[in-house]
């Protein structure tokens, strides 16, 4: 196993030059410093992909036969619940980086996907029950999707509780790891027998799956689902960047904190 | 040799759960409570209580071992011991596999003992019953080896108590519904017996890859 370590001075040229282009987009000072520059693209890229697709969504297709206008909650219902497990294998992945190189930038990446993933999920699950009420005439139904939808919401939020229940991070990334892996297998093992329960108590009665999708249906799903996939981006940037802010500013505390200690016991 | 060390730590786990009976006691009087409350609250319908009783069976074991999980290392962990278990002779996995067994003999075994007093009270007949016990000896293994992974995960947070359960019983769901499949007989032609085999398969596999993530976590908590 490799143990990163971060160089002392990164102001240096020379130590920066010495690492190899993977480290030196992912140490932190170098991180702060190139992210920097695309965080106004992408907010851009975002809103004007948002801008695209909800004109779309709103404007520019059509109602469907049966549903009428509330089909119009899918180009904002699918997109979250897209990203509800595209975050986690986002942290999944950062969960891998953490336990196997060691490299803080993976516990910053998966600290911060957590809550965004929490989110997300939520309000997959919240624009999933104002659209099933009216297509399927109740809020909540014990769905296969919903239910497993749910349960991920549910280990989002545990994983959120557990970071904020350590004074150490460093510790809690790996610990919170080996966590997020072991959920990782499960998922599936969760959604497999959710499935098996909900088949074993009530056939389902009406599935999204029914829906042909024409074109103009189609085509502003995709952009919406682009549209978030970027938000997604930008917001775990931009929180990536506050944690290693916040991270450095804990830091800098803790040195004056323990100088003027030493200086008090010194004189 | 190793075995020997193997057998040793469940002999030693097992003899401090039976010095320390109360605890144990704790445990199963809780879990005939959960038993006891349920008629307060839904009435005392004899032909109601017989359809629930399998749940609730299976959701008072499911919170008494989410109350026994928070004991699993805590003591071996302020005590030192997990310290020296981390430099015996066999390795960290291997003795957090024997916890794990003797954390099954000793919190749930008393509470499978104690299902007839509350197979009783909530008017399960014969089959049911019998069929409560094979799925509760099947499907507990899992239920303990998610725990110990909580468990090992929150060892060092003074407050883990409350989270490890939070974070265990998302992962638990899978338990809960092959564990009452296997005992509704009219779920379905064979259905039982694939929720049993379902449960058997979910108990194997926790329980050979939960000591692995177990060790993985006390070693990185202890770095």
């Amino acid at each position: 196993m490799k143990k990163y370590s971060p160089p002392k001075n990164i102001n240096k040229s020379q130590t920066v030059k010495e690492m190899n282009w993977f480290d030196k987009l992912a140490h932190p000072g170098q991180f702060l410093k190139w992210s920097k520059y695309l965080i106004l693209p992408l907010s851009l890229i975002t809103i004007a992909l948002f801008g695209i697709g909800l004109w779309f969504a709103f404007f520019n297709s059509p109602e469907d036969y049966q549903m009428g206008d509330t089909v119009r909650i899918m180009y904002i219902h699918v997109p979250n619940a897209w990203l509800s497990q595209f975050v986690y294998m986002a942290m999944a992945v950062s969960a891998i980086g953490t336990l196997v190189w060691r490299h803080p930038m993976a516990d910053v990446s998966m600290k911060v996907a957590a809550p965004l993933g929490a989110a997300f999920t939520a309000l997959a699950l919240f624009t999933g029950s104002l659209w099933g009420r009216p297509t399927w005439g109740t809020y909540w139904e014990w769905d296969g999707r919903m239910t497993a939808t749910l349960i991920l919401l549910f280990m989002y939020l545990g994983l959120v509780a557990l970071w904020r229940s350590f004074d150490d991070q460093l510790r809690a990334a790996k610990l919170i790891a080996v966590l997020t892996l072991v959920g990782a297998i499960n998922i599936p093992i969760i959604k497999f027998s959710v499935d098996w329960w909900n088949t074993l108590h009530q056939p389902s009665i009406i599935s999204a799956e029914g829906l042909s999708m024409p074109a103009s249906i189609y085509t502003p799903l995709l952009v919406m689902m682009l549209a978030f996939t970027f938000l997604f981006v930008t917001l775990h940037l931009v929180g990536m960047r506050t944690e290693i802010l916040k991270r450095k500013a804990d830091a800098l505390i803790r040195k004056s904190v323990s100088q003027t200690g030493n200086k008090g016991v010194g004189k | 040799m190793s075995f020997r060390a193997f057998t040793a730590i469940i002999k030693r786990d097992v003899k401090m759960a039976m010095r320390s009976f109360g605890d144990g006691l704790t445990l199963v009087l809780f879990f005939i409570m959960i038993g006891v409350i349920i008629p307060f609250a839904v009435g005392p319908n004899k032909v109601l209580l017989a359809t629930i009783a399998p749940g609730v069976v299976w959701m008072a074991a499911f919170l008494s071992s989410l109350l026994a999980i928070d004991r699993f290392f805590r003591a071996d962990f302020e005590d030192g011991s997990l310290l020296a278990m981390r430099h015996a002779s066999i390795s960290l996995s291997t003795i957090a596999f024997a916890k794990l067994i003797a954390l099954w003999l000793t919190t749930i075994l008393p509470l499978i003992f104690a299902t007839p007093m509350l197979a009783m009270m909530l008017n399960m007949d014969y089959e049911l019953f019998f069929r409560t016990i094979l799925s509760l000896l099947v499907g507990t293994p899992a239920l303990i080896a998610f725990g110990g992974i909580g468990a090992a995960i929150t060892v060092s947070l003074k407050r883990g108590g409350l989270i490890a359960p939070v974070l265990i019983l998302p992962l638990s769901i899978p338990i809960l519904i092959f564990g009452i499949s296997a005992i509704k007989t009219n779920a379905g032609v064979g259905v039982e017996n694939t929720a049993v085999l379902f449960l058997l398969g979910i108990s194997m596999l926790a329980m050979v890859f939960a000591p692995f993530a177990i060790a993985l976590a006390l070693k990185l908590d202890q770095e």
